[in-house]
């Protein structure tokens, strides 16, 4: 909300410059956005000016030269375009320095050959009305020559721009606000503006009528009236008020209520009477799908959840948010019908989230106002009708009350002494806390133990307990003064990472140490990535979890896998000159869940890596990394798997149609399925500009790894009695995996470790040789000559299963 | 025997010169072949003491084999110096070029800076006795606003604010409808509060780090960020509890000089609610930089940074625990949410949300 300091000063003068008071409302509770300025700058620029003559340019017929008295004993040139502009006049003037709303300084110049050493101004070139009318201003003829224009008309204001929180939809009025600076800095508080009520008293408008058929979502409906009203512009001060307020000024009803609006954050709406079919207003559900054109000039189609002020002829308002056409207040209305009413919040919302339209007046009644502010805006508004427009008022007020007020002793919350301490930490004084809930308009009286505080109107929605309370009396009594102290933990349990989140870093810290960069990708996607990742309809990858408000296609969906996002950073980079890309994410996945009756999605931690170009910088000595690939990613994956303590296996498989059918396997864990590991399939890659070289990706489930890893690991005598190690070379034929190679050689050895792989004529057509480190150990001895003799012999029976022989 | 006597001093005298003077380990085994070998004088007079009579050779004896040892004594001395010399000379004709890289050539990874700076914070939070838990991202209207005590008509709930999940008509069907069941991306990690109080009964510390959705797209929003919850709730918990916390926590993360500032806010889930700031550590809260006296760019030369929302737990909140173990006349305690981006930012000068999602190596490799 924007606040024009000017206002806010008809309230409260608090004695702090601008910086200081927004840094006041600020550690009170109420955020100022920035400072602005509404108006002309350079004040000492402005005066007032006497036109002593007033002469036709010689060399341009719209442009006339003016000799004007600015107070300083000679008289200036002023060269003026305005067609009033004439001898006698009392004008505004600004000199050659002036800076002017649009932020432009007043330089001397030359029109058309006749200097000119100022301006004479019109309302909007000094921020007193949206546009020009009229030509320039003319101004009462007792003010003297000189005297600064600040002095007479409000052409320079501050302006706060406050974030007002939900809760204090109090605060989206000046006068609210008022109440804040003055709790806040002490300064006096002027009684409201809607003290007196000028009003004739009665509770009948001849020829109007009123019927509420919603009660429960419109508690209080008053309406007033008017006759002889004269539209037209509203005087400069009030415009200069909506206009630094941020609101164009209409005609003077429109404006009268904008501006009640603003000062008492409660909306009005005015109807032109004699546009009321039949002086009736019903208040009701619309119809479903009832059309309606709001004033915006939009058709809307409503339901029933909407409510609708309705005449004769059918329905002329969206309640509480927007006006119709049809009984807008025009240049020729003479009768006014004022509506003040008091509407169900989330009601409010509702209708303007159903609708996509949002109001001033919509805003403050999505709030819950109390119902009784609405008298408050019917007696201001009072006041402006009658001194503004000429209007004199039709009867009295019809005030349709559907709520009742709750019993004073409901109002009343007891604010206990002990508990402000207990929640706070250090303890308030008393006479402190009732001189700040006196000043934020709270009754207060003494009690046993604190003080009884009784909650106003205004405040009703937001407290309502004594937590409210306490809250309420820290704020302003401010946070400085309080210590710093830590709570003692009486959980029962240190502070902790579980074992789960350490292995989860383990993991991470292991990729990071093989020379891999992290990513943090979108967990949104497009649901085209499923089509260029191939996945084929009916795939479990293809139920995806949808959103119902994507900000775009491109993120309408929640990644079923981090492909996605791996390949769009490795493209992304490599677009960039960074071709070798060595990258990993570890993070959450999103499948709808396979309970068809479970609302929330599947959710699992990922762990995912690509490598693609050169695994490493080339070195020095010759001898560049070669380019990643499969064996590559599987390394990674190893690793992971090594620093979790886990037994991966790894079996050839086609499942996954975005990887190369000759280059994926599953990933195994105790025989379940875990994540693949692959190059990704070159039409696939082509996708993403990344087909020149192999992609070498991997994906698991790290959640399970972690799960199947040992929590606690318990000592085995690896030393006592020493291995006896051996190389050996097996040639098995061609189709046999080496993974069955080294699992058999481990049902005789210790430990296996494949070093050399060899095709070709010595080992035979068909055959492969594959070159083992093996390591024969016993638990309980050192193994002799014989028996690794004996354990030969079983291996050689071993490989003999898998068509093999142990060879030299 | 004099002469013979006289024959060893000279020879002793003539081997320790040639000793001395040696210049190579070669030269000083030429000499000990020459002067100690098997040939060599000083071992035959040694040898020949037996044919020498009996009154001479006790004399002849001793002095020989004093000189053979003097001698052997002054080989090994002068031959660990030369081989020394020797050594060191090879060594220097050894040398390498210290400044080229190691090899292989080891590429170093990092950490996302988000990772990094979301690992600070909870080993901060760990050291304060907080656990670290998590929770879904797909997640409730009941946890992520109703439970929290959010108004029906607060605006975070609207489809302009909050991502929305389309529910299958199987679920549709199953929940019904009911507008606690709807689903959404969660805009918080706050409907951890209630998650984690519905397991464990209090008193509880945890923090919770995790993902989170908002519709809102620019160069301070992005649609997702991470934050990090925190909730402590005991009997005895106050505001100035959560002040010192903080006030740790900002140490630990910008510095040791940093001071804390709470400003009153307005949060549903916490009364009262504050935001906090911490001293701006570029211009150490003075809002100008040292040595220009300009306007610090960072606090804006408010002296004050931001870093989060927090306060203490709604009795609402507390109240709606459903196991009913959370009864807030009993209980109470503080409640914070911190966005990392928000802290990375700030930390290391960060200037647009958006680097952090666009992987540019460039920009990963600076960090972690």
């Amino acid at each position: 909300m924007r606040l024009p300091l000017s206002w806010l000063h008809d309230y409260t003068v608090p004695d702090l410059d601008p910086r200081a008071l927004a840094t006041r409302l600020a550690m009170t509770g109420t955020e100022v956005d920035r400072i602005d300025h509404h108006g002309v700058d350079a004040l000492d620029r402005f005066v007032v000016g006497k036109v002593l003559s007033a002469e036709q340019h010689p060399d341009a017929d719209r442009l006339r030269v003016c000799m004007v008295d600015v107070g300083d004993g000679e008289p200036s040139q002023i060269v003026c375009g305005a067609p009033n502009v004439a001898a006698g006049q009392t004008v505004a003037v600004s000199l050659p320095g002036a800076i002017m709303v649009d932020g432009q300084k007043l330089k001397a110049s030359k029109l058309r050959g006749q200097p000119s050493n100022g301006m004479i101004l019109a309302d909007a070139e000094v921020g007193l009305a949206a546009e020009r009318a009229g030509g320039i201003m003319v101004l009462d003829d007792a003010l003297a020559a000189g005297t600064p224009l600040g002095d007479v008309l409000p052409i320079s204001d501050t302006v706060l721009e406050l974030e007002i929180t939900p809760n204090r939809p109090d605060c989206l009025g000046v006068y609210g606000v008022a109440r804040e600076a003055h709790a806040a800095t002490g300064a006096d508080l002027a009684p409201p503006p809607w003290a007196t009520d000028p009003h004739p008293a009665g509770d009948t408008i001849p020829g109007v009528s009123i019927t509420v058929e919603v009660p429960e979502l419109n508690p209080r409906f008053t309406v007033r009236a008017y006759e002889n009203v004269t539209i037209g512009p509203s005087p400069l001060w009030l415009q200069q008020r909506l206009l630094a307020a941020g609101q164009r000024p209409r005609n003077n009803v429109v404006d009268i209520t904008n501006y009640v609006m603003f000062l008492t954050g409660q909306p009005l709406h005015a109807f032109d009477l004699d546009r009321v079919a039949g002086g009736s207003l019903t208040i009701r559900a619309a119809g479903d799908g009832e059309k309606l054109t709001t004033l915006d000039d939009i058709e809307r189609t409503l339901d029933p959840d909407v409510v609708l002020i309705a005449d004769a002829d059918g329905p002329t308002s969206i309640a509480g948010v927007m006006g119709g056409q049809r009984s807008e207040v025009h240049d020729g209305t003479t009768r006014v019908l004022m509506e003040v009413a008091n509407w169900d919040g989330p009601n409010m919302n509702r209708t303007m989230a159903k609708l996509g339209l949002r109001s001033e007046a919509g805003a403050r009644n999505e709030k819950g106002l109390a119902p009784e502010q609405v008298m408050e805006a019917q007696a201001v508004a009072s006041q402006l009708m009658v001194e503004l427009t000429g209007a004199t008022p039709l009867g009295g007020t019809i005030d349709v009350v559907n709520w009742i007020p709750p019993a004073p002793e409901l109002q009343t919350i007891r604010l206990r002494d002990a508990r402000v301490v207990a929640l706070l930490g250090a303890p308030v004084a008393r006479e402190t806390s009732s001189r700040i809930l006196t000043a934020l308009g709270f009754g207060v009286a003494e009690a046993d133990d604190g003080l009884d505080v009784t909650v106003p109107a205004f405040r009703r929605r937001d407290v309502t307990r004594e937590a409210d309370l306490i809250e309420e009396v820290a704020r302003l009594n401010g946070f400085d003064t309080l210590p710093s102290t830590v709570q003692e933990n009486r959980t029962g349990f240190p502070g902790r990472l579980t074992p789960q989140q350490r292995l989860r870093r383990r993991a991470e810290d292991v990729l990071v140490g093989r020379g891999l960069h992290e990513i943090a990708g979108w967990s949104f996607t497009q649901p085209a990535l499923l089509d260029r990742l191939r996945i084929p309809e009916g795939h479990r990858m293809r139920q995806v979890v949808e959103l119902e408000n994507p900000m775009s296609e491109a993120q309408s969906i929640l990644r079923p896998t981090i492909v996605g996002s791996l390949l769009d950073v490795a493209s992304h980079n490599a677009a960039r000159g960074m071709g070798d890309v060595a990258i990993f994410e570890s993070g959450t996945v999103y499948l709808q869940d396979e309970d068809p009756a479970q609302p929330l999605a599947d959710e699992h931690h990922a762990l995912a890596a690509l490598v693609t170009g050169a695994a490493a910088p080339p070195s020095w000595r010759g001898g560049a990394a070669p380019p990643a690939d499969f064996f590559s990613a599987k390394g990674l994956l190893e690793a992971v798997a090594g620093a979790l303590r886990v037994t991966l296996s790894f079996r050839p498989c086609a499942d996954w149609p975005f990887l190369h059918p000759g280059r994926s396997a599953e990933v195994l864990l105790d025989s379940q399925r875990v994540g693949f590991v692959g190059e990704v399939h070159p039409s696939v890659a082509a996708h993403w500009d990344l087909e020149a070289r192999p992609v070498g990706i991997f994906a698991v489930r790290l959640q399970q790894l972690i799960d199947a890893a040992p929590e606690v690991i318990t000592y085995e005598d690896l030393t006592s009695y020493p291995a006896v190690r051996q190389d050996l070379a097996v040639v098995v034929p061609g189709t046999v995996a080496a993974a069955d190679v080294v699992a058999c050689v481990a049902k005789v050895a210790d430990e296996v470790r494949v070093f050399d792989v060899y095709t070709g004529s010595q080992v035979g057509e068909g055959r492969t040789s594959i070159a083992l480190h093996v390591a024969f150990r016993a638990k309980d001895r050192t193994l002799g000559e014989e028996d690794v003799t004996r354990l030969r012999a079983k291996l050689v029976k071993q490989l003999a299963l898998l068509g093999g022989e142990l060879r030299g | 025997m004099s002469s013979t006597l006289d024959r060893i001093a000279a020879l002793t005298d003539e081997a320790s010169t040639a000793i001395e003077n040696a210049t190579t380990t070669a030269n000083l085994e030429e000499l000990r072949v020459g002067y100690l070998g098997r040939k060599a004088e000083l071992p035959n007079l040694l040898r020949g003491v037996a044919q020498l009579p009996p009154e001479e050779r006790g004399a002849v004896g001793k002095a020989a084999n004093q000189a053979r040892q003097r001698l052997e004594a002054l080989i090994e001395e002068r031959g660990g110096a030369l081989a020394g010399a020797e050594l060191d000379a090879k060594l220097v004709a050894d040398t390498v070029d210290v400044t080229l890289p190691g090899v292989p050539s080891q590429p170093v990874g990092r950490l996302h800076v988000l990772t990094a700076t979301r690992r600070e914070i909870e080993d901060v939070f760990c050291g304060l006795g907080f656990t670290v838990v998590e929770g879904p991202e797909v997640e409730l209207v009941h946890y992520n606003f109703d439970a929290l005590n959010h108004d029906p008509a607060h605006p975070a709930r609207s489809r302009t604010d909050t991502f929305y999940v389309r529910r299958p008509q199987s679920v549709l069907d199953a929940v019904g409808p009911d507008p606690s069941r709807e689903v959404v991306l969660r805009t918080h990690t706050s409907p951890n509060q209630p998650r984690a109080m519905e397991r464990q009964a209090p008193p509880i510390q945890i923090i919770v780090p995790g993902r989170v959705y908002r519709r809102d797209s620019d160069a301070t929003h992005t649609p997702q960020f991470h934050q990090i919850e925190g909730l402590a709730v005991d009997e005895d918990i106050t505001l100035a509890d959560l002040k010192g916390t903080l006030l740790a926590f900002a140490r630990a993360i910008f510095g040791d000089e940093r001071d804390v500032r709470l400003r009153p806010h307005f949060f549903p889930f916490t009364e009262p609610s504050v935001e906090v700031d911490v001293s701006c550590f570029q211009c150490s809260g003075t809002g100008a930089l040292p040595r220009t006296g300009a306007r610090c760019n960072l606090c804006k030369g408010t002296g004050w940074l931001e870093i989060l929302g927090s306060g203490m737990v709604d009795p609402n909140v507390l109240g709606m625990v459903p196991t009913g173990e959370y009864d807030p006349e009993r209980w109470q305690g503080y409640a914070f949410g911190m966005g990392i981006e928000r802290i990375a930012m700030l930390k290391h000068g960060v200037p647009d949300l958006r680097l952090f999602y666009e992987n540019d190596l460039r920009f990963l490799a600076q960090f972690g």
